[in-house]
């Protein structure tokens, strides 16, 4: 096996050798490499398949801007994950990974043959092509295209890693390790602020702590020597935190970040278990420095996609840090000085290189010392074309003409088996934008900078725009002096050598012989967009720099375009014939890089997912069989099924049983409002459409309560237990927002009113025994309460005790049967239920659900809020007109009430319905109409609420339809998919009109 | 996320606010003297200013109080809160 490590460096421990797996094949690397300077190491550059011509792909890069190494990481069902950057991955013993972008595999790719008929897969050729016929694309193109693109795939069963978030406070957030974001910590944390450095990498240095060039120096050492005493330093720091392995994902207005801390990722199998895996940071910061550093770019050539074909800068990273060489015949091809360090570091290792440069002429001291060593370096050339399917092994040069727009002279053909590509250098100002920044535009050498910096924010380093170590670090030491409104010296007398010059020739699309239209000039590498795509969109008509992204993908793909939207953007530029400053740059999103669910998930899963609000009788359903129905957050019993019935059956059973004898409801989830202050009453009278001056104390009453636009928004019964003191009670669902409506009316329109409002929801628990023997289980229950009609009528209230533990009674009905409720203190809910249930016995009291209550109330013609009206109904519309007082000068609402659309009485209104075959059941939400002939089909309304009711032995429902007030007796249709159903309006009360049951 | 300066409780996350839109408006003394277009003005509009604006929070989830808030909606920036029933700030217009 070849073998490409030729040098030791402190940051590969060989003592510690350490297998992986790589496509099923294993390999070796060391403690200290990522899965892709282990893969180099070994020889292997082909990593993938690109995703539309599935040509071969290399490693691109050394990090986050990584395009082409992203593979599919383990194999389990739960615990694999796919698009991991190899060039961050840390290599761990055991780390199982496979490239993901080809099938059937990534040496022989079936989607190959894409690449040859190249010429018909233009730019929005997916959407040109799969067009039609409509119903292909889900059951043909799709799966098809899928399948050979194999983007990666998802964990199929529940991830069981441990994920946590964190809450944190900062005075001052350093975001990026390199050198000026640890000047601007030392600084910082020197100065008595609190302060945290974070670094996506295992190490601080960012890409210092690696060079080792003689002519780059600061205070007579190599610049890595002097950072890494400084990182000593800043170890020493008591009020300075350190993460590393750490990745800003997020910036959120009000210095807002979010920060994932990858913590067992690196970690061998054994080692991770019952271990967190992530953590999610969620930091407020006073202040923030963005020290992200730059990312080299590529240069945009005829197939400059060829495994083999790697940054530049990241050449000398796989070597200075890895001790790994990409090649043993390297060829550079650049247009800046940077390429001279890697070149020079090369050399020095003794593999033979030669430079490729743009430029006509430089003469930097880098450069001399490149001159000097003999390094051959072909000034004013330009790379028109590489060779070799899997792996580059040839390229062609030309010499540049005097403007740089053509080529001259012949071709130069040079073997190689690596080419380095540097475009010189992109500020990362994601950060920066993500925080809502602005960008400028530098001419000089074609970057997009921070425009400004705010009071609580700011860029140092090479992510504003300063390359050159000298302008870094005495930048850095003044902004954050005067950011921070510090006076710190301690770099004052730092003498810094750097001998690079940042001048550079910037050509967006290089010049070629070859018709464009031939050539594979490639932006974007992981999405497969080239520049005659990027041409073919503006040719098209796309001008805004947003939709030729999306038409062509370019900058789509996972890597979010960090190495291609600005050639992308520049080659728009330039054949538009504009500025490229003028474009402005697409939206920089978070996060940064993907992060995975479980991280943004945190402890949130599982039984943790959601609040979950259970009734103190909650244990007793629970043993008793009952199904249970979300209400907001409660848990409710729907329905006790017995000895296997369904839903229906069980629901039949109980609203017989209840209307027969009795039966027992937990209705403590109603939203329940503790009113009290000398002006309640008016209060009252002014939220809800009744007058409520003259109740009585220990009177009930039912209320509407509206909207300022006249629409129904709660319903409920208040009771006024003393003088200046209410309970009100609201819907389960309704009841937060009633509270927060309320308290809204008292403390911003109303202040005057001296009310006091207290939720007490959860700290009574309220049993509801209906049906015509309840009045004896209440005599049981309260043996001394006179429960006699004359003096505990219907609507009326009373206190007693129970094993003297204060109840509050209310005779109050939703069923329609003679009904009592009652309310305990929570914590005895439990018991007071038991024995209502062990009183009841005698009298087959049975327990029922919310359906059978949705039932129940149907009969009777009793709306549910929410169901039967959805916030377009008046009071009117619900044929309740009799609830809304015309002696109140105002109440919410009332002004509505009169406005021209809420007299319209052709407004979709509250009726009955019966079904002409009574066995019938309508579907809820159907559509109502008066006939089907006519097309297009006028819709008079739908179904709200639809039953069979066992105790009249025929289906019923409640619809809203329009002027349906008007129209009793009328037949009506409901078309369903298969067959038309005829209807009657009806009355909306189906049962006991007289009210008998009520004081039966 | 915004940090939000409650005038009873101090700095706290947004997520334990509410928003109640545009502030100062007062619900009519006599709704029932208003014409439809009257009443439709104080029901249905509601100014939506790119630059500073008057509106109120709620902090839900902490003290329940309702309190007013000058943000500039541009940039996000929270300029001032003041509580209910106190005057605007003079110095925003």
């Amino acid at each position: 096996m070849p073998n490409y490590r030729i040098h030791k460096t402190e940051y590969i421990d060989e003592t510690k050798r350490v297998s992986f797996k790589y496509d099923g094949k294993t390999y070796f690397g060391y403690e200290g490499d990522t899965l892709a300077s282990a893969l180099l190491a070994n020889g292997i550059h082909l990593v993938g398949r690109s995703f539309k011509y599935h040509r071969p792909r290399g490693i691109v890069s050394c990090g986050a801007e990584e395009p082409n190494a992203i593979c599919q990481i383990g194999s389990k069902k739960d615990l694999t994950e796919p698009n991991v950057r190899a060039t961050e991955l840390e290599l761990y013993e055991g780390l199982e990974a496979s490239s993901q972008n080809c099938w059937p595999n990534v040496k022989f790719d079936i989607g190959g043959i894409n690449n040859f008929i190249s010429p018909l897969i233009p730019a929005g050729f997916y959407y040109k092509t799969f067009m039609w016929p409509k119903s292909f694309w889900k059951k043909v193109y799709e799966p098809l295209i899928r399948l050979s693109a194999g983007l990666g795939k998802s964990p199929t069963e529940p991830d069981p890693d441990i994920y946590d978030h964190k809450y944190v406070h900062y005075d001052v957030l350093v975001i990026g390790g390199g050198v000026s974001g640890i000047i601007a910590a030392k600084m910082a944390a020197k100065n008595n602020l609190k302060t945290l450095l974070v670094d996506d990498k295992k190490i601080l240095g960012g890409s210092t702590i690696y060079q080792n060039n003689e002519s780059i120096k600061i205070d007579d050492k190599l610049s890595s020597e002097w950072l890494k005493n400084e990182i000593q330093e800043i170890k020493k720091l008591s009020n300075l935190t350190i993460k590393t392995r750490t990745s800003i994902a997020a910036y959120h207005g009000y210095n807002f970040l979010l920060a994932k801390e990858n913590l067992t990722d690196h970690l061998p199998e054994e080692k991770k278990k019952n271990k967190i895996r992530q953590r999610l940071w969620k930091i407020r910061a006073k202040k923030v420095v963005i020290a992200t550093g730059s990312i080299e770019r590529p240069l945009v050539f005829n197939n400059n996609d060829r495994p083999g074909i790697l940054l530049s800068n990241s050449i000398n990273k796989y070597l200075d840090y890895y001790g790994v060489t990409c090649g043993e015949n390297i060829i550079l091809f650049t247009n800046n000085d940077s390429a001279y360090e890697t070149s020079i570091s090369l050399h020095k290792k003794g593999i033979k290189n030669i430079i490729v440069d743009l430029r006509k002429s430089a003469s930097s001291e880098l450069i001399k010392q490149a001159e000097s060593l003999g390094i051959k370096i072909y000034f004013n050339h330009v790379v028109t074309n590489t060779f070799g399917y899997r792996k580059i092994n040839s390229l062609e040069i030309m010499r540049l003409s005097e403007d740089g727009n053509t080529t001259v002279g012949n071709k130069i053909r040079l073997s190689c088996d690596c080419l380095g590509m540097s475009g010189g250098w992109t500020p990362m100002v994601h950060m920066h934008t993500q925080s809502g920044g602005k960008l400028d535009f530098r001419d000089e050498d074609q970057v997009f900078l921070p425009k400004e910096n705010s009071e609580d924010q700011i860029s140092v380093g090479s992510c504003n725009g300063d390359f050159d170590l000298e302008n870094i670090i005495d930048k850095t030491v003044n902004k954050i002096n005067k950011f921070l409104d510090i006076d710190n010296q301690d770099y004052q007398d730092t003498n810094i050598i750097c001998s690079k010059e940042y001048d550079k020739r910037n050509i967006w699309l290089l010049p070629n012989k070859i018709p464009l239209g031939k050539t594979k000039c490639f932006i974007d590498f992981q999405n497969d967009s080239t520049a005659k795509d990027i041409k073919l969109a503006l040719k098209e008509g796309f001008r805004s720099i947003e939709h030729v992204k999306r038409y062509t993908t370019t900058g789509m793909a996972t890597d979010q375009g960090k190495l291609s939207n600005m050639h992308a953007l520049g080659i728009i530029a330039d054949t538009a014939g504009v500025k490229m400053g003028t474009l402005g740059t697409t939206t920089f999103r978070p996060p940064f890089t993907p992060l995975t669910f479980g991280t943004l998930v945190g402890r949130n899963v599982g039984k943790f997912f959601e609040v979950v609000r259970k009734t103190s009788m909650h244990e007793w359903h629970v043993e008793n069989n009952a199904e249970f129905e979300n209400v907001g957050q409660w848990k409710r019993p729907w329905y006790y099924p017995k000895n296997g019935e369904n839903m229906y059956d069980a629901v039949q059973r109980e609203s017989k049983a209840a209307r027969d004898s009795a039966g027992i409801l937990d209705a403590s989830t109603l939203g329940k409002i503790d009113i009290q202050g000398s002006d309640a009453s008016e209060f009252l009278n002014r939220i809800y459409t009744n007058a409520w001056s003259k109740l009585a104390i220990g009177k009930c009453r039912y209320g509407l309560m509206l909207n300022e636009d006249g629409m129904v928004y709660d319903d409920g019964v208040t009771t006024r237990i003393s003088e200046n003191h209410y309970l009100m009670t609201t819907t389960t669902g309704g009841a937060a927002n009633v509270l927060s409506k309320l308290e809204d009316y008292l403390q911003t329109e109303w202040p005057e009113l001296d009310v006091y409002l207290t939720s007490v929801t959860d700290h009574y628990s309220t049993a509801s025994i209906c049906g015509p023997n309840s009045k004896k289980i209440l005599n049981k229950l309260f043996p001394n309460l006179d429960l006699n009609d004359e003096n505990f009528p219907h609507m009326s209230f009373k206190e007693d005790k129970i094993e003297n533990i204060n109840c509050r009674i209310m005779r109050i009905s939703f069923t329609g049967e003679l009904s009592y409720e009652i309310n305990i203190e929570s914590k005895y809910g439990h018991s007071l239920w038991k024995m209502c249930i062990e009183a009841g016995k005698e009298f087959n009291l049975t327990p029922y659900g919310t359906e059978t209550m949705h039932l129940l109330r149907a009969e009777k013609g009793f709306i549910i809020v929410g169901q039967d009206t959805d916030g377009t109904m008046t009071p009117s519309d619900l044929q309740m007109d009799w609830i809304v007082s015309k002696k109140k000068y105002d109440f919410i609402g009332k002004r509505s009430l009169y406005r021209s659309d809420t007299m319209r009485e052709d407004r979709k209104q509250l009726v009955g319905l019966l079904t002409d075959d009574p066995k019938e059941i309508l579907e809820e939400g159907a559509q109502i109409v008066s006939n089907v002939k006519s097309k297009p089909i006028d819709m008079l309304g739908h179904v709200t609420s639809s039953y069979f009711s066992p105790n009249l032995n025929k289906s019923i429902a409640l619809a809203v339809v329009r002027s349906g007030k008007t129209m009793k007796g009328q037949k009506l249709i409901i078309p369903m998919e298969n067959k038309n159903i005829n209807v009657t309006v009806s009355d909306t009360i189906f049962l006991d009109k007289e009210n008998k049951r009520l004081n039966a | 996320m915004f940090l939000i300066n409650c005038p009873f409780c101090g700095e706290r996350d947004q997520s334990e606010f509410s928003s109640g839109g545009e502030a100062h408006i007062v619900r009519p003394k006599q709704p029932t003297e208003l014409s439809d277009d009257e009443w439709a003005e104080y029901l249905f509009m509601r100014k939506n200013i790119k630059g500073i604006q008057f509106e109120r929070w709620n902090h839900v989830h902490g003290c329940r109080k309702w309190f007013n808030v000058v943000r500039n909606t541009s940039n996000d920036k929270i300029l001032s809160v003041y509580k209910m029933g106190e005057k605007p700030p003079v110095n925003y217009k």
